[in-house]
Protein backbone atom coordinates (compact mmCIF):
# COMPACT_ATOMS: atom_id res chain seq x y z
CA UNK A 1 0.00 0.00 0.00
CA UNK A 2 1.49 3.39 -0.69
CA UNK A 3 2.25 6.08 1.65
CA UNK A 4 -0.85 8.36 0.35
CA UNK A 5 -3.31 5.23 0.84
CA UNK A 6 -2.19 4.28 4.03
CA UNK A 7 -2.47 8.36 5.43
CA UNK A 8 -5.57 8.31 3.68
CA UNK A 9 -6.90 5.28 5.55
CA UNK A 10 -5.57 6.59 9.12
CA UNK A 11 -7.48 10.14 8.42
CA UNK A 12 -10.70 8.61 7.44
CA UNK A 13 -10.86 6.41 10.28
CA UNK A 14 -9.84 9.81 12.59
CA UNK A 15 -12.73 11.46 11.01
CA UNK A 16 -15.08 8.39 11.03
CA UNK A 17 -14.23 7.65 14.68
CA UNK A 18 -14.83 11.45 15.41
CA UNK A 19 -17.86 12.00 14.32
CA UNK A 20 -19.66 8.74 16.26
CA UNK A 21 -17.53 9.76 19.13
CA UNK A 22 -19.17 13.48 18.32
CA UNK A 23 -22.76 11.58 18.67
CA UNK A 24 -21.94 8.87 21.37
CA UNK A 25 -20.88 11.25 23.69
CA UNK A 26 -22.60 12.59 26.42
CA UNK A 27 -21.07 15.54 27.90
CA UNK A 28 -21.37 18.48 25.22
CA UNK A 29 -17.99 19.75 25.22
CA UNK A 30 -16.46 16.19 24.32
CA UNK A 31 -18.99 16.29 21.32
CA UNK A 32 -17.63 19.19 20.61
CA UNK A 33 -14.47 18.45 21.05
CA UNK A 34 -14.94 15.16 19.03
CA UNK A 35 -16.33 17.58 15.97
CA UNK A 36 -12.61 19.10 16.53
CA UNK A 37 -10.99 16.12 15.52
CA UNK A 38 -13.55 15.59 12.32
CA UNK A 39 -12.51 18.85 11.24
CA UNK A 40 -9.00 18.31 11.64
CA UNK A 41 -9.18 15.05 10.18
CA UNK A 42 -10.67 16.45 6.91
CA UNK A 43 -8.34 19.12 6.57
CA UNK A 44 -5.45 16.74 6.29
CA UNK A 45 -7.35 14.76 3.81
CA UNK A 46 -7.64 17.96 2.03
CA UNK A 47 -3.46 18.08 2.67
CA UNK A 48 -3.54 15.13 0.88
CA UNK A 49 -5.50 16.30 -2.46
CA UNK A 50 -2.91 18.86 -2.45
CA UNK A 51 -5.32 21.61 -1.49
CA UNK A 52 -3.13 23.21 1.11
CA UNK A 53 -5.12 26.63 0.85
CA UNK A 54 -8.55 24.74 1.85
CA UNK A 55 -6.90 22.94 4.32
CA UNK A 56 -5.23 25.75 6.45
CA UNK A 57 -8.52 27.69 6.07
CA UNK A 58 -10.56 24.69 6.91
CA UNK A 59 -8.32 24.65 10.50
CA UNK A 60 -8.48 28.73 10.66
CA UNK A 61 -12.48 28.85 10.50
CA UNK A 62 -13.81 26.02 11.51
CA UNK A 63 -11.46 24.30 14.44
CA UNK A 64 -10.16 27.77 15.40
CA UNK A 65 -13.36 30.28 15.02
CA UNK A 66 -16.36 28.66 14.85
CA UNK A 67 -15.69 25.77 17.16
CA UNK A 68 -14.29 28.25 19.98
CA UNK A 69 -17.41 29.66 19.75
CA UNK A 70 -18.82 26.54 20.24
CA UNK A 71 -17.02 25.56 23.10
CA UNK A 72 -17.34 29.50 24.21
CA UNK A 73 -21.10 29.25 24.49
CA UNK A 74 -21.00 25.73 26.24
CA UNK A 75 -18.49 26.97 28.76
CA UNK A 76 -20.45 30.19 29.22
CA UNK A 77 -24.08 28.38 29.79
CA UNK A 78 -22.34 25.61 32.11
CA UNK A 79 -23.89 23.08 29.72
CA UNK A 80 -24.05 19.42 32.19
CA UNK A 81 -24.32 16.28 30.65
CA UNK A 82 -27.08 15.57 28.30
CA UNK A 83 -30.30 13.07 29.55
CA UNK A 84 -30.80 10.21 27.60
CA UNK A 85 -33.72 9.23 25.95
CA UNK A 86 -35.07 6.13 25.13
CA UNK A 87 -34.74 6.24 21.36
CA UNK A 88 -38.13 6.87 20.01
CA UNK A 89 -39.59 4.08 17.78
CA UNK A 90 -40.52 6.24 14.99
CA UNK A 91 -36.81 7.42 14.54
CA UNK A 92 -35.79 4.22 14.72
CA UNK A 93 -37.36 2.13 12.53
CA UNK A 94 -37.49 5.16 10.03
CA UNK A 95 -33.54 6.28 10.34
CA UNK A 96 -31.57 2.89 10.83
CA UNK A 97 -33.00 1.51 7.25
CA UNK A 98 -32.39 5.63 5.66
CA UNK A 99 -28.72 5.55 6.89
CA UNK A 100 -27.62 2.00 5.67
CA UNK A 101 -29.61 3.31 2.51
CA UNK A 102 -27.89 6.08 1.64
CA UNK A 103 -24.67 4.61 2.64
CA UNK A 104 -24.83 1.94 0.60
CA UNK A 105 -26.27 4.90 -2.23
CA UNK A 106 -23.22 6.87 -1.51
CA UNK A 107 -20.54 3.36 -2.12
CA UNK A 108 -22.08 2.89 -5.20
CA UNK A 109 -21.92 6.33 -6.27
CA UNK A 110 -18.41 6.39 -5.27
CA UNK A 111 -17.45 2.98 -6.46
CA UNK A 112 -18.91 3.72 -9.94
CA UNK A 113 -17.58 6.93 -10.38
CA UNK A 114 -14.24 6.55 -9.19
CA UNK A 115 -12.50 7.39 -12.41
CA UNK A 116 -13.93 10.63 -12.84
CA UNK A 117 -13.64 11.60 -9.13
CA UNK A 118 -9.86 11.62 -9.36
CA UNK A 119 -8.44 14.59 -7.76
CA UNK A 120 -6.87 16.66 -10.68
CA UNK A 121 -2.90 16.95 -9.47
CA UNK A 122 -3.26 20.99 -8.76
CA UNK A 123 -0.42 22.98 -9.26
CA UNK A 124 1.56 24.72 -6.83
CA UNK A 125 -0.29 27.68 -7.41
CA UNK A 126 -3.50 26.38 -6.30
CA UNK A 127 -3.77 29.06 -4.08
CA UNK A 128 -3.60 32.22 -7.06
CA UNK A 129 -6.25 29.93 -8.94
CA UNK A 130 -8.60 29.96 -6.11
CA UNK A 131 -8.29 33.56 -5.60
CA UNK A 132 -8.01 34.44 -9.72
CA UNK A 133 -11.63 32.66 -9.69
CA UNK A 134 -12.89 34.16 -6.33
CA UNK A 135 -12.30 37.97 -7.55
CA UNK A 136 -12.32 37.82 -11.08
CA UNK A 137 -14.21 34.93 -12.65
CA UNK A 138 -17.36 34.57 -9.32
CA UNK A 139 -16.46 38.39 -8.22
CA UNK A 140 -20.49 39.26 -8.08
CA UNK A 141 -21.58 36.00 -6.38
CA UNK A 142 -18.72 36.35 -3.74
CA UNK A 143 -19.35 39.90 -2.73
CA UNK A 144 -23.10 39.08 -2.83
CA UNK A 145 -22.72 36.33 -0.44
CA UNK A 146 -20.37 38.59 1.97
CA UNK A 147 -23.27 41.43 1.90
CA UNK A 148 -25.53 38.68 3.06
CA UNK A 149 -23.77 37.53 6.13
CA UNK A 150 -23.26 41.49 6.84
CA UNK A 151 -26.82 41.51 6.88
CA UNK A 152 -27.18 38.80 9.01
CA UNK A 153 -24.55 40.25 11.26
CA UNK A 154 -26.62 43.34 11.55
CA UNK A 155 -29.68 41.43 12.25
CA UNK A 156 -28.09 39.74 15.04
CA UNK A 157 -27.05 43.15 16.20
CA UNK A 158 -30.66 44.39 15.85
CA UNK A 159 -32.61 41.10 17.19
CA UNK A 160 -30.21 41.46 20.29
CA UNK A 161 -30.39 45.34 21.24
CA UNK A 162 -34.26 45.19 21.03
CA UNK A 163 -34.60 44.92 24.45
CA UNK A 164 -31.43 47.14 25.69
CA UNK B 1 11.02 0.62 9.06
CA UNK B 2 14.32 0.76 7.33
CA UNK B 3 12.54 0.42 3.81
CA UNK B 4 10.50 3.75 4.54
CA UNK B 5 13.34 5.48 5.37
CA UNK B 6 15.27 4.12 2.44
CA UNK B 7 12.71 4.81 0.46
CA UNK B 8 11.71 8.33 1.46
CA UNK B 9 15.15 9.55 3.01
CA UNK B 10 13.66 13.20 3.43
CA UNK B 11 11.90 11.34 6.63
CA UNK B 12 14.93 10.35 8.20
CA UNK B 13 16.80 14.18 7.15
CA UNK B 14 12.97 15.69 8.58
CA UNK B 15 13.71 13.74 11.39
CA UNK B 16 17.31 14.37 12.50
CA UNK B 17 16.34 18.09 12.20
CA UNK B 18 13.24 17.78 14.38
CA UNK B 19 15.18 16.62 16.80
CA UNK B 20 17.72 19.12 16.80
CA UNK B 21 15.15 22.38 16.31
CA UNK B 22 13.61 20.69 19.90
CA UNK B 23 16.18 20.38 21.47
CA UNK B 24 17.30 24.07 20.57
CA UNK B 25 13.58 25.22 21.19
CA UNK B 26 13.25 23.53 24.74
CA UNK B 27 17.20 25.00 26.07
CA UNK B 28 16.13 28.03 24.69
CA UNK B 29 12.76 28.27 26.35
CA UNK B 30 14.18 27.53 29.75
CA UNK B 31 16.45 30.62 29.19
CA UNK B 32 14.15 32.45 28.21
CA UNK B 33 12.54 32.31 30.98
CA UNK B 34 15.74 33.19 32.67
CA UNK B 35 16.11 36.17 30.62
CA UNK B 36 12.47 37.34 31.96
CA UNK B 37 13.21 36.85 35.27
CA UNK B 38 16.25 39.26 34.92
CA UNK B 39 15.01 41.78 32.63
CA UNK B 40 12.31 42.01 35.05
CA UNK B 41 14.89 42.26 38.35
CA UNK B 42 16.68 44.94 36.20
CA UNK B 43 13.77 46.65 35.44
CA UNK B 44 12.58 47.28 39.04
CA UNK B 45 15.80 47.79 40.35
CA UNK B 46 16.19 44.52 41.80
CA UNK B 47 19.16 41.19 40.60
CA UNK B 48 16.66 38.52 39.99
CA UNK B 49 18.12 34.87 39.90
CA UNK B 50 22.04 34.82 41.26
CA UNK B 51 22.35 31.77 43.60
CA UNK B 52 21.58 28.78 41.41
CA UNK B 53 24.69 28.84 39.06
CA UNK B 54 27.08 32.39 38.29
CA UNK B 55 24.46 34.93 37.47
CA UNK B 56 21.72 32.60 38.45
CA UNK B 57 22.24 30.72 35.03
CA UNK B 58 20.96 27.35 36.22
CA UNK B 59 18.25 28.54 37.45
CA UNK B 60 16.24 27.30 34.38
CA UNK B 61 17.71 23.97 35.16
CA UNK B 62 16.47 23.73 38.89
CA UNK B 63 13.03 24.96 38.20
CA UNK B 64 12.35 22.28 35.84
CA UNK B 65 13.52 19.64 38.28
CA UNK B 66 11.12 21.50 41.06
CA UNK B 67 8.32 20.97 38.43
CA UNK B 68 9.35 17.79 37.88
CA UNK B 69 9.35 16.74 41.91
CA UNK B 70 6.23 18.83 42.64
CA UNK B 71 3.00 16.52 43.65
CA UNK B 72 1.01 16.45 40.85
CA UNK B 73 -2.86 16.76 41.93
CA UNK B 74 -5.87 16.54 40.30
CA UNK B 75 -9.10 18.27 41.44
CA UNK B 76 -11.91 15.43 42.53
CA UNK B 77 -14.66 17.06 40.39
CA UNK B 78 -12.14 17.87 37.59
CA UNK B 79 -13.34 16.19 34.09
CA UNK B 80 -9.97 13.80 33.88
CA UNK B 81 -9.53 13.39 29.89
CA UNK B 82 -9.66 16.93 28.91
CA UNK B 83 -7.77 17.77 32.49
CA UNK B 84 -5.04 15.86 30.91
CA UNK B 85 -5.45 16.90 27.40
CA UNK B 86 -5.34 20.62 27.90
CA UNK B 87 -1.79 21.16 28.81
CA UNK B 88 -0.80 18.84 25.71
CA UNK B 89 -2.57 20.56 23.58
CA UNK B 90 -0.94 24.01 24.74
CA UNK B 91 2.23 22.84 24.38
CA UNK B 92 2.37 20.61 21.43
CA UNK B 93 0.42 23.39 19.26
CA UNK B 94 2.91 25.66 20.65
CA UNK B 95 5.98 23.78 20.24
CA UNK B 96 5.02 22.25 16.59
CA UNK B 97 5.10 25.81 14.69
CA UNK B 98 8.81 26.19 15.11
CA UNK B 99 8.65 23.85 12.26
CA UNK B 100 7.79 26.28 9.56
CA UNK B 101 10.14 29.14 10.67
CA UNK B 102 12.88 29.04 8.13
CA UNK B 103 16.29 30.34 9.19
CA UNK B 104 18.96 30.89 6.94
CA UNK B 105 19.25 30.45 2.83
CA UNK B 106 21.89 28.25 3.43
CA UNK B 107 21.73 24.47 2.69
CA UNK B 108 23.79 21.60 4.33
CA UNK B 109 24.31 18.14 3.20
CA UNK B 110 23.37 15.13 5.76
CA UNK B 111 23.00 11.41 4.76
CA UNK B 112 23.40 12.62 1.08
CA UNK B 113 20.37 14.94 1.21
CA UNK B 114 20.66 18.61 0.74
CA UNK B 115 18.41 20.00 3.20
CA UNK B 116 17.73 23.68 3.77
CA UNK B 117 17.72 25.50 7.71
CA UNK B 118 13.66 24.82 7.68
CA UNK B 119 11.48 21.66 8.58
CA UNK B 120 8.61 21.88 6.73
CA UNK B 121 9.10 24.44 3.34
CA UNK B 122 5.65 24.55 3.09
CA UNK B 123 3.72 26.84 0.19
CA UNK B 124 1.34 27.87 2.93
CA UNK B 125 3.90 28.79 5.44
CA UNK B 126 2.20 31.53 7.45
CA UNK B 127 -1.55 30.22 7.04
CA UNK B 128 -0.43 26.79 8.44
CA UNK B 129 0.84 29.13 12.00
CA UNK B 130 -2.07 30.74 11.96
CA UNK B 131 -4.00 27.77 11.68
CA UNK B 132 -1.76 25.91 14.68
CA UNK B 133 -1.74 28.84 16.54
CA UNK B 134 -5.74 29.36 16.28
CA UNK B 135 -6.26 26.30 17.68
CA UNK B 136 -3.84 26.84 20.48
CA UNK B 137 -6.87 28.33 22.65
CA UNK B 138 -8.53 25.28 22.95
CA UNK B 139 -5.38 24.36 25.28
CA UNK B 140 -6.49 27.81 27.93
CA UNK B 141 -10.51 27.32 27.40
CA UNK B 142 -10.28 23.14 27.88
CA UNK B 143 -7.80 23.75 30.91
CA UNK B 144 -10.39 26.70 32.31
CA UNK B 145 -13.28 24.42 31.97
CA UNK B 146 -12.08 21.09 33.08
CA UNK B 147 -10.45 22.25 36.36
CA UNK B 148 -14.46 22.58 37.20
CA UNK B 149 -13.35 25.86 39.35
CA UNK B 150 -15.38 29.23 38.69
CA UNK B 151 -12.02 31.41 38.56
CA UNK B 152 -10.72 28.47 35.89
CA UNK B 153 -13.80 29.02 34.07
CA UNK B 154 -13.60 32.83 33.88
CA UNK B 155 -10.11 32.69 33.07
CA UNK B 156 -10.61 30.06 30.20
CA UNK B 157 -13.94 31.76 28.90
CA UNK B 158 -12.03 35.53 28.65
CA UNK B 159 -9.24 33.61 27.00
CA UNK B 160 -11.21 31.95 24.50
CA UNK B 161 -13.13 35.64 23.90
CA UNK B 162 -9.75 37.29 23.77
CA UNK B 163 -7.95 34.93 21.18
CA UNK B 164 -11.16 34.80 18.68
CA UNK B 165 -11.06 38.68 18.54
CA UNK B 166 -7.50 39.09 18.41
CA UNK B 167 -7.16 36.67 15.87
CA UNK B 168 -8.80 38.79 13.39
CA UNK B 169 -6.36 41.87 13.57
CA UNK B 170 -3.53 39.55 13.74
CA UNK B 171 -4.60 38.07 10.52
CA UNK B 172 -5.38 41.58 8.92
CA UNK B 173 -2.24 42.94 10.13
CA UNK B 174 -0.42 40.53 7.92
CA UNK B 175 -2.36 40.80 5.15
CA UNK B 176 -0.81 44.01 4.08
CA UNK B 177 2.53 42.04 3.98
CA UNK B 178 1.18 39.13 1.84
CA UNK B 179 0.34 42.22 -0.81
CA UNK B 180 3.52 43.44 -0.76
CA UNK B 181 5.29 40.11 -1.48
CA UNK B 182 2.40 37.90 -2.79
CA UNK B 183 3.46 34.94 -0.92
CA UNK B 184 2.31 32.49 1.96
CA UNK B 185 5.73 30.81 1.78
CA UNK B 186 7.77 32.14 4.39
CA UNK B 187 11.32 31.79 2.68
CA UNK B 188 10.10 33.77 -0.35
CA UNK B 189 8.49 36.48 1.90
CA UNK B 190 12.28 37.13 3.29
CA UNK B 191 13.74 36.78 0.29
CA UNK B 192 11.15 39.35 -1.31
CA UNK B 193 12.58 41.66 1.44
CA UNK B 194 16.02 41.65 0.12
CA UNK B 195 18.50 45.19 -1.42
CA UNK B 196 17.84 48.59 -0.50
CA UNK B 197 16.40 51.76 -0.71
CA UNK B 198 19.01 54.72 -1.63
CA UNK B 199 21.76 52.38 -0.99
CA UNK B 200 20.83 51.69 2.32
CA UNK B 201 17.88 51.10 3.94
CA UNK B 202 17.09 47.79 3.95
CA UNK B 203 13.96 46.85 1.98
CA UNK B 204 12.11 45.12 4.67
CA UNK B 205 8.50 45.39 4.86
CA UNK B 206 8.92 47.40 7.88
CA UNK B 207 10.47 49.95 5.38
CA UNK B 208 9.01 49.02 2.51
CA UNK B 209 9.09 51.82 -0.52
CA UNK B 210 5.80 50.68 -1.97
CA UNK B 211 3.99 50.73 1.38
CA UNK B 212 6.10 50.99 4.85
CA UNK B 213 4.35 48.32 7.08
CA UNK B 214 4.47 50.57 10.49
CA UNK B 215 0.48 50.63 10.82
CA UNK B 216 0.47 46.85 9.81
CA UNK B 217 3.69 46.12 12.16
CA UNK B 218 2.04 47.98 15.49
CA UNK B 219 -1.28 46.04 14.60
CA UNK B 220 0.48 42.27 14.82
CA UNK B 221 2.78 43.10 17.98
CA UNK B 222 -0.29 44.32 19.78
CA UNK B 223 -2.59 41.60 18.97
CA UNK B 224 0.46 39.35 18.81
CA UNK B 225 0.85 40.30 22.34
CA UNK B 226 -2.64 39.36 23.53
CA UNK B 227 -2.57 35.98 21.22
CA UNK B 228 0.13 34.39 23.36
CA UNK B 229 -1.74 36.01 26.80
CA UNK B 230 0.88 38.13 27.96
CA UNK B 231 1.29 41.33 29.77
CA UNK B 232 -0.79 43.61 29.49
CA UNK B 233 -3.37 41.05 28.50
CA UNK B 234 -3.22 38.27 30.28
CA UNK B 235 -6.81 38.74 31.53
CA UNK B 236 -6.90 34.83 31.54
CA UNK B 237 -5.02 34.39 34.38
CA UNK B 238 -5.14 38.41 36.19
CA UNK B 239 -4.23 36.71 39.65
CA UNK B 240 -5.82 40.23 40.99
CA UNK B 241 -8.93 38.76 40.17
CA UNK B 242 -8.87 35.34 39.61
CA UNK B 243 -6.22 33.14 41.53
CA UNK B 244 -4.44 32.11 38.86
CA UNK B 245 -7.10 31.92 36.15
CA UNK B 246 -7.01 28.92 34.10
CA UNK B 247 -4.32 27.45 35.46
CA UNK B 248 -5.53 27.67 39.13
CA UNK B 249 -6.07 24.17 39.82
CA UNK B 250 -2.77 22.84 37.83
CA UNK B 251 0.24 21.87 39.44
CA UNK B 252 3.71 19.85 38.90
CA UNK B 253 5.11 19.41 35.18
CA UNK B 254 1.35 19.89 33.91
CA UNK B 255 1.70 23.60 35.16
CA UNK B 256 5.51 24.03 33.40
CA UNK B 257 3.71 22.30 30.41
CA UNK B 258 1.64 25.70 30.31
CA UNK B 259 4.31 27.92 31.36
CA UNK B 260 6.57 26.29 28.58
CA UNK B 261 3.96 27.02 25.92
CA UNK B 262 3.67 30.42 26.45
CA UNK B 263 7.69 31.37 26.17
CA UNK B 264 7.25 28.49 22.98
CA UNK B 265 4.63 30.67 21.14
CA UNK B 266 6.29 33.85 22.47
CA UNK B 267 9.26 32.42 20.55
CA UNK B 268 7.14 31.90 17.36
CA UNK B 269 4.99 35.38 17.65
CA UNK B 270 8.81 36.88 17.15
CA UNK B 271 10.13 34.84 14.59
CA UNK B 272 7.05 35.51 12.41
CA UNK B 273 7.67 39.09 13.34
CA UNK B 274 10.99 39.35 12.24
CA UNK B 275 10.15 37.29 9.06
CA UNK B 276 7.77 39.61 8.32
CA UNK B 277 8.70 42.88 8.94
CA UNK B 278 12.14 42.52 9.60
CA UNK B 279 13.72 40.59 6.98
CA UNK B 280 14.12 37.45 8.60
CA UNK B 281 17.80 36.34 8.03
CA UNK B 282 18.53 39.20 5.81
CA UNK B 283 21.67 41.15 6.83
CA UNK B 284 20.38 44.76 7.56
CA UNK B 285 23.73 45.84 5.97
CA UNK B 286 23.66 46.64 1.97
CA UNK B 287 25.31 43.08 0.10
CA UNK B 288 28.03 45.09 -1.59
CA UNK B 289 31.64 45.12 -1.64
CA UNK B 290 31.61 48.59 0.49
CA UNK B 291 29.98 46.34 3.51
CA UNK B 292 32.11 42.97 3.44
CA UNK B 293 32.85 43.24 5.98
CA UNK B 294 29.56 43.37 7.73
CA UNK B 295 29.49 39.66 7.05
CA UNK B 296 32.11 39.10 9.88
CA UNK B 297 29.92 41.27 12.56
CA UNK B 298 28.20 38.11 14.02
CA UNK B 299 31.45 36.45 14.75
CA UNK B 300 32.30 39.64 16.43
CA UNK B 301 29.81 40.31 18.43
CA UNK B 302 29.70 36.41 19.88
CA UNK B 303 33.20 37.27 20.74
CA UNK B 304 33.03 40.27 22.59
CA UNK B 305 29.90 38.76 24.62
CA UNK B 306 32.86 35.83 25.17
CA UNK B 307 35.29 38.46 26.27
CA UNK B 308 33.29 40.07 28.44
CA UNK B 309 32.45 36.47 30.32
CA UNK B 310 35.72 35.17 30.56
CA UNK B 311 36.68 38.96 32.41
CA UNK B 312 33.65 39.22 34.35
CA UNK B 313 34.23 35.61 35.17
CA UNK B 314 37.53 35.74 36.66
CA UNK B 315 36.77 38.71 39.76
CA UNK B 316 33.27 36.48 40.44
CA UNK B 317 32.33 36.23 43.79
CA UNK B 318 32.08 32.54 43.86
CA UNK B 319 34.77 29.51 42.86
CA UNK B 320 31.93 27.64 40.94
CA UNK B 321 31.42 30.99 39.01
CA UNK B 322 35.06 31.85 38.30
CA UNK B 323 35.47 28.31 36.44
CA UNK B 324 32.49 27.93 35.19
CA UNK B 325 31.94 31.30 33.12
CA UNK B 326 35.45 32.02 31.41
CA UNK B 327 35.25 28.41 30.75
CA UNK B 328 31.56 28.94 28.89
CA UNK B 329 33.06 32.41 27.32
CA UNK B 330 35.76 30.32 26.22
CA UNK B 331 33.56 28.42 24.40
CA UNK B 332 31.70 30.90 23.02
CA UNK B 333 34.77 32.77 21.64
CA UNK B 334 35.81 29.07 19.96
CA UNK B 335 32.42 29.44 18.21
CA UNK B 336 32.73 32.73 17.15
CA UNK B 337 36.07 31.60 15.63
CA UNK B 338 34.87 28.66 13.78
CA UNK B 339 31.79 31.21 12.54
CA UNK B 340 34.61 33.66 11.08
CA UNK B 341 36.14 30.47 9.01
CA UNK B 342 36.23 31.47 5.70
CA UNK B 343 33.74 28.30 4.47
CA UNK B 344 31.45 28.91 7.12
CA UNK B 345 31.16 32.89 7.87
CA UNK B 346 28.10 32.71 4.77
CA UNK B 347 25.94 30.09 6.23
CA UNK B 348 26.35 31.29 9.83
CA UNK B 349 24.86 34.95 8.37
CA UNK B 350 21.46 34.32 7.99
CA UNK B 351 20.49 32.13 11.47
CA UNK B 352 22.96 34.71 13.15
CA UNK B 353 21.53 37.83 11.76
CA UNK B 354 17.73 36.58 12.34
CA UNK B 355 18.54 35.16 16.15
CA UNK B 356 19.94 38.71 16.95
CA UNK B 357 16.09 40.12 15.52
CA UNK B 358 14.14 37.25 17.50
CA UNK B 359 16.34 38.52 20.59
CA UNK B 360 15.39 42.06 20.18
CA UNK B 361 12.25 41.47 19.79
CA UNK B 362 11.63 39.36 22.30
CA UNK B 363 13.50 42.13 24.92
CA UNK B 364 10.11 44.37 23.35
CA UNK B 365 8.37 41.96 24.43
CA UNK B 366 9.64 41.26 28.13
CA UNK B 367 9.87 45.09 28.37
CA UNK B 368 6.17 45.73 27.75
CA UNK B 369 5.46 42.94 30.23
CA UNK B 370 6.85 44.49 33.11
CA UNK B 371 6.47 48.11 32.00
CA UNK B 372 2.21 48.32 31.31
CA UNK B 373 -0.51 47.28 33.68
CA UNK B 374 -3.29 44.98 32.77
CA UNK B 375 -5.82 46.24 31.02
CA UNK B 376 -9.70 46.10 32.48
CA UNK B 377 -11.91 43.26 30.89
CA UNK B 378 -13.91 45.59 28.59
CA UNK B 379 -11.17 47.97 27.70
CA UNK B 380 -9.51 44.90 26.44
CA UNK B 381 -12.20 44.09 24.05
CA UNK B 382 -12.51 47.79 22.75
CA UNK B 383 -9.19 47.93 21.66
CA UNK B 384 -9.90 44.71 19.62
CA UNK B 385 -12.60 45.90 18.32
CA UNK B 386 -13.04 49.43 17.92
CA UNK B 387 -9.37 50.27 17.40
CA UNK B 388 -7.14 47.33 16.31
CA UNK B 389 -9.11 45.98 14.03
CA UNK B 390 -10.28 49.31 12.02
CA UNK B 391 -6.14 50.47 12.18
CA UNK B 392 -5.77 46.95 10.56
CA UNK B 393 -8.30 47.33 7.62
CA UNK B 394 -7.05 50.79 6.83
CA UNK B 395 -3.81 49.18 6.45
CA UNK B 396 -4.95 46.66 4.21
CA UNK B 397 -6.89 49.57 2.23
CA UNK B 398 -3.63 51.93 1.99
CA UNK B 399 -1.27 49.21 0.93
CA UNK B 400 -3.66 47.69 -1.50
CA UNK B 401 -3.93 51.32 -3.05
CA UNK B 402 -0.38 51.82 -2.96
CA UNK B 403 0.65 48.45 -4.57
CA UNK B 404 -2.17 48.97 -7.11
CA UNK B 405 -0.75 52.72 -7.86
CA UNK B 406 2.85 51.85 -7.86
CA UNK B 407 1.86 48.77 -10.47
Amino acid sequence: MSVQLTVFFVLAAIAVAGAVSLIVQRHPIHSALSLIVVMAALAGLYLLLEAEFIAAIQIIVYAGAIMVLFVFVIMLLNAGSEERTNLSRTAFYAGVPLAIFLLLELAYRVARGSASMVAQPSPAAATRGLSMLLFQDFVFPFEATSILILIAILGAIVLAKRDV
Amino acid sequence: MNELFAQHPILLVSLVKIVVLLFLLLTSLAYLTWFERKVAAHIQGRWGPYRVGPHGLMQPLADGLKFLFKEDTTPGSADRFVYFLAPFLSLSLAISTIALIPFGPGTFRIFGQTTSLVVANVNIGLLAIFAITSIGVYGVALAGWSSNNKYSLLGGLRSAAQMVSYELSLTMSVAGVLLLVGTFNLSEIVRAQSGTTWGFLPRWNLLSPTAPQLLGFFCYFVAAVAETNRLPFDLAEAESELVAGFHTEYSSFKFAMFFMAEYASMITVSCLAAILYFGGWLSPFPQTAAFAWTRYLPAVLLACVGVGLVINGFRYSTAWGRIMLPVVGALLCAVAILAAWPGAVDFVQGPAWFLLKILVILFVYVWVRWTLPRFRYDQLMGIGWKFLLPVAIANVVLTSLAVVIHK
